[in-house]
């Protein structure tokens, strides 16, 4: 049986399960990991290591992209 | 007129060691549609279009990322660091900005304060050194201010910007004696941004002999961006043309343009 773990992204609670990297968060909301940009617990995650970087319970995650601005 | 503009050769615009066809950038934001903005942007003839960094909407009930919509094949994307108050943050959100993959290049704004948007220079200057240092080209949004724009140049920046007047108030160059003595004295670029409301403002920007202007608002809340991003396309060029060519110096008298002599008798 798998824990859960609690983890913040874009400043809400998630449960995800206990042996997520953040690669399969990133697939568990669909989103595509070539148009993220990923910051775990405030330092970037590179795109090459979101595959083999594990999350913790209470990691606060921050997933940003490119919107219209000045 | 094609001939008219060949005799004078300008360069193109260069910033950070690489040059750019337009001497207008654009932003990309408050469009009522995507559609609208696509359309304004390649009327206005831009290269460089300003992108912000912010959170993905992970309940999809807003509009997706802007590269949905904008071709960063065609567009020369400018991350700007819009909304950030302290150098911390400014650094924060240009680090990110530089991970999407696209150029080292950042807008970098720190702003002072929430009425009228003005730059905070001491954290302006403080985040322009630490990203520097970290190797980004740094486009630093500040006050049309002379000393703060050399000390910006010695931080490293590759072009200073100053405002023509604060962002979004569409007042147009408020003061033009600052921007002129700012691109006199200066080496690196000077990008005038922000202000900039009509066609004229545009054009009499570019007169002052500045190396390119950058406007979001200006496009993005006319009546009819597109005709309004033709406009601005002319208005850069006629200005820039007209700093090229060299003005006539002005008089309070008249001088006659006919000739006085042969009159009749």
């Amino acid at each position: 049986m798998n824990e859960e773990m609690t983890v913040v992204v874009n400043g809400e609670e998630r449960q995800v399960d206990g042996t997520s990297t953040v690669l399969d968060l990133l697939y568990s909301l669909n989103l595509d990991p070539r148009a993220v940009v990923v910051e775990l617990n405030r330092e970037i995650v590179r795109r090459p290591s979101l595959g083999s970087t594990a999350l913790h319970d209470g990691d606060q995650v921050e997933l940003v992209h490119f919107v219209g601005g000045g | 007129m094609a001939t008219t503009a060949e005799t004078l050769t300008d360069t193109p615009l260069s910033v950070g060691g690489r040059e750019f066809r337009s001497r207008l950038m654009v932003g990309t934001g408050k469009y009522r549609d995507n559609s609208t903005m696509i359309d304004a942007i390649d009327a206005s003839g831009a290269e460089i279009v300003t992108v912000a960094v912010r959170r993905i909407d992970l309940d999809r009930t807003k509009e997706e990322g802007i590269l949905h919509h904008l071709d960063p094949q065609q567009y020369f994307l400018l991350a700007n660091t819009a909304g950030c108050y302290s150098a911390d943050d400014a650094v924060r959100y240009a680090r990110l900005a530089r991970e999407a993959g696209f150029n080292e290049f950042i807008k970098l704004e720190v702003i002072g304060d929430e009425e009228t948007l003005l730059p905070d220079v001491a954290g302006l200057l403080e985040a322009t050194r630490t990203l520097v240092s970290e190797g980004f080209k740094v486009m630093a949004y500040t006050n049309d201010d002379l000393v703060t724009a050399l000390r910006l140049e010695d931080a490293g920046c590759s072009a200073v910007m100053p405002l023509a007047s604060p962002i979004g108030s569409g007042l147009g160059l408020v003061n033009p004696y600052n921007i002129r003595i700012i691109k006199r004295r200066l080496s690196a670029p000077v990008v005038v941004d922000a202000g900039v409301g009509t066609a004229s403002d545009a054009c009499i920007t570019m007169e002052q002999g500045v190396d390119g202007i950058l406007m979001n608002t200006a496009l993005a809340a006319a009546e009819n961006p597109v005709a309004m991003g033709t406009a601005m396309n002319r208005a850069v060029e006629a200005g820039r043309l007209a700093f090229l060519a060299g003005r006539m110096s002005q008089r309070e008298i008249a001088m006659p343009s006919s000739p006085t002599t042969g009159m009749l008798g």
